[in-house]
């Protein structure tokens, strides 16, 4: 079976931030599912990937929880592919696929922890972990999104945003920097590739993988506010209309603070922030409400009309 | 070195140089201060060596060494580096204010985040750079009880 093939029927772990904070990002990624004909399979009875906090406390705690999500999946559900469009998750998946193929304490530990919840021990291999990028990119390409575009995203300039757990650390994604073809850490592109098969114009923005604060949004918010308005105001500099972002970590960061940039510290930055799921959907001829833009912070309806996508 | 807060007003106006080279060797020079900052609190001495021809990516590395969320600016290190090449090497394209602008940019954030640090040790630890899964076997683990 070819990857192609492969990808047309995933296991779908939307986690948890997609079920609140990000919910548009879940909308959007099912709509563009089904305006591509892919087949998301939802894990059964998912639970948290750790996140940052549960790997903060325990990194090995965490590599169980991803590994029970992976488990259902290969186990429960007989899926061989789980894509996760978080990069939380994705990351916290591909960390725990790393640790039980080269830490045996990880092994030891997610042996005893199944045991005890009762379900099959997940072994490294089982599923392959893929985030929402991979999926279009692979299951449809750019040829393939082009022949489906009936909106243009012509005449919208976008700085794409990727975040930091979507490359890093390295060690972890061995599929990427495997040559032409496969992702980069160091510069990604699957992004700025499918937006420009749907007609947008990417920017060269050199913070793409900048550090949003993300996990600091709370507790440390002005190192997280001026980090944001540092990569909007980079982005506007670049010449985008539009920051396109695929975690919802860092949507809800540059959302919330260009909104507490304006107020704490009176700068003002006019960009539109929206998940690439929903400027694909728009792309594939669904409606602004359809990919959830109602559901974002910021709002870019005008904006959108503009552009004849609303 | 400079103290740290005063780097950022000196990035801004070294982004306005009208000489775009020398605005260029200026930001690359505040950019290696701003990573000696993070060195020198750590308790090193900043190393004069270079990667790649730059002293700024031997820096990254040095700092970055027993603490992998300092690896979350490798990638603007690096683009720093890249934007002074762009100038050095072009010094007659039209765009080369806007790539000088593009580059305080990116200095900026390298400032903006080492600063971060130097008040919030742990930014980046959990997210992108995942100290957890360098440090595994040192982490704090919660007992697992026997099943």
């Amino acid at each position: 079976m070819t990857t192609k093939e492969k990808y047309k029927k995933v296991a779908y772990y939307p986690g948890c931030a997609l079920e609140g904070s990000g919910h548009s990002y879940n909308r959007s990624t099912k709509a563009v599912g089904k305006a591509l004909g892919l087949d998301l399979v939802e894990v059964k009875n998912w639970n948290c990937c750790g996140a940052m906090e549960v790997k903060n406390v325990d990194p090995k705690l965490q590599t169980y929880l991803s590994s029970r999500v992976m488990s259902v999946a290969a186990n429960e559900m007989d899926m061989d592919v789980v894509m996760a469009p978080c990069n939380g998750c994705y990351h916290n998946l591909k960390k725990a696929e790393y640790d039980l193929a080269n830490d045996a304490e990880s092994v030891e530990v997610v042996g005893k922890l199944s045991k005890k919840a009762g379900h099959k021990t997940y072994e490294s291999g089982q599923v392959e972990t893929i985030h929402a990028l991979d999926w279009i990119k692979e299951a449809i390409g750019e040829d393939g999104l082009r022949e489906r575009v009936k909106n243009s995203l012509s005449g919208i300039k976008i700085a794409n945003y990727y975040g930091c757990m979507y490359t890093r650390p390295r060690h972890i994604f061995p599929e990427k920097d495997q040559g032409p073809g496969s992702e980069s850490t160091s510069k990604p592109h699957f992004m700025d590739d499918l937006l420009a098969a749907a007609g947008a114009e990417n920017v060269d923005f050199p913070l793409k993988t900048a550090c949003c604060g993300g996990a600091h949004t709370l507790s440390d918010s002005d190192t997280s506010t001026k980090l944001v308005l540092n990569i909007l105001k980079t982005a506007k500099m670049a010449g985008a209309d539009v920051i396109a972002t695929e975690c919802p970590t860092c949507h809800s960061g540059l959302e919330m603070h260009q909104i507490r940039a304006e107020k704490t510290l009176g700068e003002k930055v006019d960009i539109k922030i929206l998940y690439f799921t929903q400027l694909l959907g728009m792309a594939l001829g669904l409606k602004p409400r359809k990919v959830g833009v109602h559901e974002n912070i910021s709002d870019s309806m005008r904006f959108l009309k503009e552009k004849g996508l609303a | 070195m400079r103290p740290l807060a005063d780097i950022e007003s000196a990035i801004e106006a070294a982004g306005a140089n009208p000489d775009p080279q020398a605005g260029a060797a200026e930001l690359l020079a505040l950019s290696e201060e701003v990573l000696e900052h993070w060195v020198t609190a750590k308790g090193d001495v900043p190393t004069n060596d270079e990667r790649e021809g730059f002293r700024l990516l031997a820096l990254h590395r040095q700092g970055a060494k027993g603490d992998p969320s300092f690896n979350a600016c490798r990638e603007t290190c690096r683009e720093v580096a890249y934007h002074f090449n762009l100038i050095k090497l072009e010094p007659d394209a039209t765009e080369i204010t806007d790539r000088l602008q593009m580059m305080m940019m990116v200095s900026s954030h390298l400032y903006l985040f080492i600063s971060g640090k130097m008040q919030v040790a742990q930014l980046g630890d959990f997210c992108c750079s995942s100290r957890p899964i360098r440090t595994g076997s040192e982490a704090e683990t919660v007992k697992i009880k026997e099943a």
